[in-house]
């Protein structure tokens, strides 16, 4: 009895687990003007579905010190990018699996992680720079389109 | 008749931009005058011996190689490349970032916010401090003339 109820409630939790921990091949483009203007002033605006939305709360209360910038903005427009950030935010679980509770780095989340083993040369690149310089490789991200590997 | 008014109103379409094309350009100059204005103000208000801002020091400021900020930015050509008329690229995220001369980008320097905020990241980053307001004229005043 007791086995049965463990499995049934393993299935539970891989059937909920599972829409979180999908591939990202696609994933819905940021539309808001601010949010692409200001997210996307230094580095690609990031598609806020990449992060839960603890996670950008977490970041959006540490702009001072943003990676080691100081991207701090105007109270009014930081709670516009913060409303629309938590409002298409990824689900809630699947985060944890390799990674931290509250990521603060998409390229640290399981699901990138998983899609993303590759040698070191391949990071070393001077085209990528960095893990989070998405368009280097996919030409598309902005649009929200990864599916191009 | 319907041809003849579509033809009217495409004429007066092409009357108006001509005409508003002079006003945009110069809406960006006003916006750029203004903020050099202001910063003028305020040099002058902290130093009464202040004459001006200097494309000279300004583009001396912009190809310096610093020690004091951030290690991949140790100079405003780390980002913006030697030629500040081509695109350059974030140092740190690999984004493209449009010329920042004038001839090239028109709309650069022109709204106050913008600047003030470019300005205080980037010249902690470069610098490890924020600019002077002698800086960020000279700055302004070096790729005006670029």
């Amino acid at each position: 009895m007791n086995v049965r109820k463990n499995a049934i409630l393993m299935v539970a939790m891989v059937l909920t687990a599972s829409p979180a921990i999908a591939g990202h091949d696609r994933v819905p483009p940021v539309r808001d003007p601010v949010v692409l203007r200001e997210c996307g002033s230094c580095h690609m605006a990031f598609q806020p579905d990449f992060l839960p939305a603890r996670s950008w709360e977490r970041i959006m209360d540490g702009l001072a010190d943003h990676f080691g910038e100081d991207a701090s903005l105007p109270a009014d427009v930081k709670g516009a990018i913060r409303a629309y950030l938590a409002a298409n935010a990824g689900g809630a679980a699947g985060w944890r699996a390799r990674g931290e509770a509250t990521p603060e780095r998409i390229t640290g989340t399981p699901a990138f992680m998983r899609e993303h083993r590759f040698p070191e040369r391949v990071w070393r690149d001077p085209k990528v720079l960095t893990k989070s310089n998405c368009p280097a490789c996919h030409s598309a991200a902005e649009k929200g389109l990864y599916d191009d590997d | 008749m319907k041809k003849a008014s579509w033809k009217h109103s495409r004429v007066i379409l092409a009357v108006l931009v001509t005409l508003a094309a002079p006003v945009v350009a110069g809406a960006g100059d006003n916006g750029r005058e203004a903020i050099l204005a202001a910063y003028a103000a305020e040099a002058k208000a902290s130093d009464p011996s202040f004459s001006g801002f200097s494309a000279n020091r300004g583009e001396t400021l912009f190809r310096s190689v610093r020690s004091g900020g951030d290690e991949r930015t140790p100079s405003c050509t780390s980002c913006h490349t030697g030629d500040p008329r081509a695109p350059g690229r974030n140092a740190k995220t690999g984004r493209r970032i449009d010329p920042v001369a004038v001839s090239a980008n028109v709309r650069r320097f022109t709204e106050g916010e913008k600047v003030e905020k470019h300005f205080a990241r980037d010249c902690k980053s470069v610098l490890g401090r924020p600019c002077t307001v002698l800086e960020k004229g000279d700055y302004i005043t070096f790729l005006e003339g670029q």
